[in-house]
Order: C-alpha cells, then sequence, then structure tokens
C-alpha cells in the first residue's frame, strides 16, 4: 500500500470516533435546546490578540474563532447556540497544534463561566457514557478520573504556590505566559481535570471582570491529561470597556509586531445589546485526541498541514 | 530567519557556533505566548544544547553544503584539501579533524562540509587502505591465542595486528572503530 493510504489506514479507528464524538456533541446541546449556527469562515475583522495570528485572505481573513459572530447572534436574542467550526491561526504547528483546526464554541444568556465548566462536565461525562468508556479513562499510560465535580484552582493561588509571585498584584505578560507554559501547567496533577479560574484582569481578553473584584477576569479554562482543553468567560457587555481593550491590543500588536489589525465595528456595535452571558471555546482535536488516546493532533486528522 | 520557520533538521548559527536541530517542540497556551523547545546539535563536536525560543525570536541560518575533496597534504597543523568540482585549495585544521587525521593519506576523496564557504568537518570513507611503515615481532607466548602487536601505519596512527603482518603489507582499516579488518596485500 502507498504510503499515504497506509497512514490513513491506521487513523481509521480514530477518525471513525472522531465522527461519533461529533454526533453525540450535537446531540449533547440539540437536547438542551441550543440551536446549531453557521458563521463564516472568511471575515473581514477578526478579535484582535497579540498572540494569535491570522492567516490572510486577499485582504479579509480566515477566521481565527467564531466568536465575534456568535455574539452578534446572541446579542439579536438567540439565547443558547453552539456551533463546531473550522479555525486557522498562522504558524501554530506542534504535537497539539495544527493551524487549520477544529473548535466548539457555545454560548447562553444569563449564565456565567462557571456555568459553561459545568456545561463542559456534562458534556465529558455525556460522551465517556455513549462511548462506554466510564468515568476514569486511560491516556497515554495513565488513568483520568473524570467523575465530577472537576477540582478548581485559582490562578492567582497556583502562581504563589507553584512559582512564588502574584500575577494579579505585579502583573507581568511575558513572565505570566512562559510560567504558565512550563511550570504551571506541567505541574497540574494528571490523574485529575483541572479548571484554573479567575484570570488577571490584563489577560481578560473578552471576559468581564469579577464583579467585587476588579483585579481579576471571569476567565476559566479546563486542562485534561496535560491538554488545554477548552476556555470559558463571563462575557464583557461593556460597549465602552471592550472597544478601550480592542483599541489597546491593537496598537500593541502594531508597535510590537508590525502588523495592523483591524476594528471589528460591527462586533463592537452589537457588544451593548449583548445578555448577561456565557461563552467557551472547546478544541475538538483536544477532545478528540483524550478519548482515543492519542498522543498528537496527527492521530485525529486526516490531513494536517505535513501532509495537506 | 524566524523562529516559527525552525524545524527538525534545521541549521542553525547560535552563539557562533553550528547546530543541527535534532527536535523542536511547539508550545503554546490558547491565548498565550508561543514557546519553542529545541535540542541542538553541535556540528562540530557534537554537544548538545537544550534551548527555548519565544515568537518574535529571530535566528540565524547555516547554510550547509557538502563538497567532494581530495586530501593533498599537510602544512604545520593545516590539512590542504582540492576542490575536486573546481580544483580549488582549502584547509581545515587538526582540531577540527580530530581522530580523523589518523585515517588520512595523500590522495584520499572525502566529503566536505562548509559551512558557508568555510570548511568545518569532513566525512571519511568507513573502510580506508594503509600500508604498515613499522611493526616489531610478537612476543612468543606457550598460548595458542591469537597473538597481536603494534604496527604504525603510514599516517602516523599506530593499531593492534595480527603477528604475521610485515612492515609494507597493506591494510584494510575500519575507520569507524579505528581497528584492524584485514590484509590486503603484502610486499614481497
Amino acid at each position: 500500500m502507498p504510503a499515504e493510504g497506509e497512514r490513513l489506514a491506521q487513523l481509521k479507528n480514530n477518525l471513525k470516533r472522531r465522527a461519533q464524538v461529533y454526533d453525540l456533541a450535537r446531540e449533547f446541546f440539540r437536547g438542551r435546546g441550543f440551536l446549531e449556527v453557521e458563521t463564516p469562515v472568511r471575515v473581514p475583522a477578526i478579535a484582535p490578540e497579540i498572540n494569535i495570528v491570522p492567516v490572510e485572505s486577499e485582504g479579509w481573513y480566515l477566521t481565527t474563532s467564531p466568536e465575534l459572530h456568535m455574539k452578534r447572534l446572541l446579542a439579536a436574542g438567540y439565547s443558547q447556540i453552539f456551533q463546531i467550526s473550522h479555525c486557522f491561526r498562522k504558524g501554530e504547528r506542534g504535537r497539539l497544534h495544527n493551524p487549520e483546526f477544529s473548535l466548539l464554541e457555545w454560548y447562553r444568556s444569563q449564565a456565567n463561566y462557571m456555568d459553561m465548566m459545568s456545561d463542559t462536565e456534562q458534556l465529558l461525562t455525556m460522551l465517556t457514557r455513549k462511548l462506554r468508556m466510564g468515568s476514569i479513562i486511560h491516556y497515554q499510560g495513565h488513568e483520568i478520573d473524570l467523575r465530577l465535580p472537576w477540582p478548581r484552582l485559582d490562578v492567582r493561588q497556583a502562581f504563589l504556590k507553584t512559582v512564588g509571585w502574584d500575577p494579579v498584584e505585579y502583573y507581568d505578560a511575558r513572565r505570566f505566559d512562559n510560567d504558565m507554559a512550563t511550570e504551571i501547567l506541567p505541574g497540574l496533577p494528571f490523574e485529575r481535570p483541572a479548571v484554573l479560574m479567575d484570570y488577571p484582569a490584563p489577560a481578560a481578553s473578552l471576559a468581564r471582570l469579577k464583579p467585587g473584584n476588579p483585579l481579576v477576569a471571569e476567565r476559566a479554562e479546563v486542562f485534561i491529561g496535560g491538554l488545554e482543553l477548552a476556555n470559558a468567560y463571563s462575557e464583557l457587555t461593556d460597549r465602552a470597556e471592550q472597544t478601550r481593550r480592542f483599541a489597546a491590543e491593537i496598537e500593541q500588536i502594531e508597535r510590537e509586531q508590525g502588523r495592523k489589525i483591524p476594528m471589528p465595528e460591527s462586533f463592537i456595535e452589537a457588544v451593548g445589546n449583548m445578555p448577561e452571558s456565557g461563552g467557551i471555546a472547546l478544541g475538538m482535536e483536544r477532545l478528540v485526541m483524550l478519548l482515543c488516546d492519542a498522543a498528537s493532533i496527527d492521530e485525529v486528522t486526516a490531513f494536517t498541514v505535513d501532509n495537506i | 530567519m524566524e523562529i516559527e520557520e525552525v524545524h527538525k533538521n534545521t541549521k542553525l548559527l547560535y552563539q557562533g557556533k553550528p547546530w543541527n536541530v535534532d527536535n523542536a517542540e511547539f508550545v503554546k497556551p490558547g491565548k498565550g505566548r508561543a514557546i519553542y523547545r529545541l535540542r541542538l546539535k553541535n556540528l562540530l563536536d557534537a554537544s548538545t544544547l537544550d534551548i527555548t525560543f519565544h515568537s518574535g525570536d529571530k535566528v540565524e541560518e547555516a547554510s550547509i553544503t557538502n563538497q567532494e575533496m581530495q586530501y593533498l597534504y599537510k602544512e604545520g597543523d593545516h590539512y590542504i584539501f582540492m576542490n575536486t568540482a573546481n580544483f580549488e585549495q582549502t584547509f581545515i585544521t587538526e582540531a577540527q579533524l580530530g581522530e580523523k587525521i589518523n585515517f588520512l593519506k595523500e590522495g584520499t576523496l572525502v566529503t566536505m562540509q562548509l559551512l558557508d564557504e568555510r570548511p568545518i568537518d569532513i566525512t571519511i570513507p568507513t573502510f580506508v587502505e594503509l600500508s604498515v611503515v613499522e611493526t616489531g615481532t610478537a612476543i612468543k607466548t606457550a598460548t595458542v591465542t591469537a597473538q597481536t602487536k603494534s604496527a604504525r601505519l603510514e599516517t602516523g596512527y599506530t593499531i593492534d595486528v595480527p603477528a604475521f603482518i610485515k612492515e609494507g603489507d597493506v591494510l584494510k582499516i575500519d575507520t569507524r572503530t579505528g581497528s584492524y579488518v584485514e590484509r590486503l596485500s603484502t610486499k614481497k
């Protein structure tokens, strides 16, 4: 058999499971009254983020996340929506990354970031039950106990305990990113999921600040088996604040990287009409990797950028 | 070049030395800055170095080319080679060659690695033929085990050879282990 035929034949069980996971995820959200939506992949503006570089397409961009359009639907009264969509992030290639990948995003009104984490817990519970995997799964030679609730860890406490400094009091973006990637995340226990919550306000991105504690943002991330699986926010619904954050990010991107990114005006128009809501983005390949005991994104993707 | 363009087996110049990227690991939190963990192998002495770069960092690519060269002669601690394609001469130092000098005799064809135009190393044939310039007689013992003695070869290299080897014999030498393989011809 030619090399490609052999490679693809070896992926068959994983690709079948990938399809099952997609079916079950859709079943999960439909069963809870969510509407599946589709938003454009090629867009005139994206959320400006210094560490996410978009692929350009004739002056527009291939979307890095469906977030902005889904929030425009939310602002128009679509109160529970989900989508599985292809996203593109330039240069992201490694064991856990392919520049084209799939995000499952869902949003619901009258919810916050921890409600989105509860949804994620319920989704994983449903998936492992339907796939007859039990609540303790095997991943890369380890047992992971997925029983609920998953442990919650405060970002500030995790930093104080592991690296001995307080990122909420003294935020330093480079040091924060570096310590998160090299100390905090590798140090998380493998045998349980971990929900990191309450990020320093400057790392809020599109999350609202915590009512009563403006030093932290209502942002949470879940890690399972060393995989960064999903990122949730209590969504920022303050138009002036969102505009100010984007303008600062656009200015920083141009100053530090020389990239010019436009302000996503249509999204900004909608922000003020958004209800209080929670939103989350989950990496589908990471989820499938976890449920296939796959070490690499290459084992759950038929055609990565390297064999396209 | 941008750190983003570095892959396994990219050749880099780092701290003035040429390296091969033996392994490249990409680590990136979704919202965070990308980290590139590289394992580098020194192209001159094979020592390794683990180093971390971040997105936005720039590194210098080393362009390594291979060229067939013929060893001509030694001058001081310079070993003079001739490019078989254009007949231009260049040299590489005794320190760069290390133990390979033991197997270099005039006229040997080798593959030379060049960093830009600068010779950095040579790859010698796995087997070379060298003649014996000096050897004594084996000390006779009562045992029947194979007897060996030392012999000095035309390159100045001294190895253990079987007792029957004589001055003027041409030997096949394995350059990977530096050891005697067989006698190819003997002086009548």
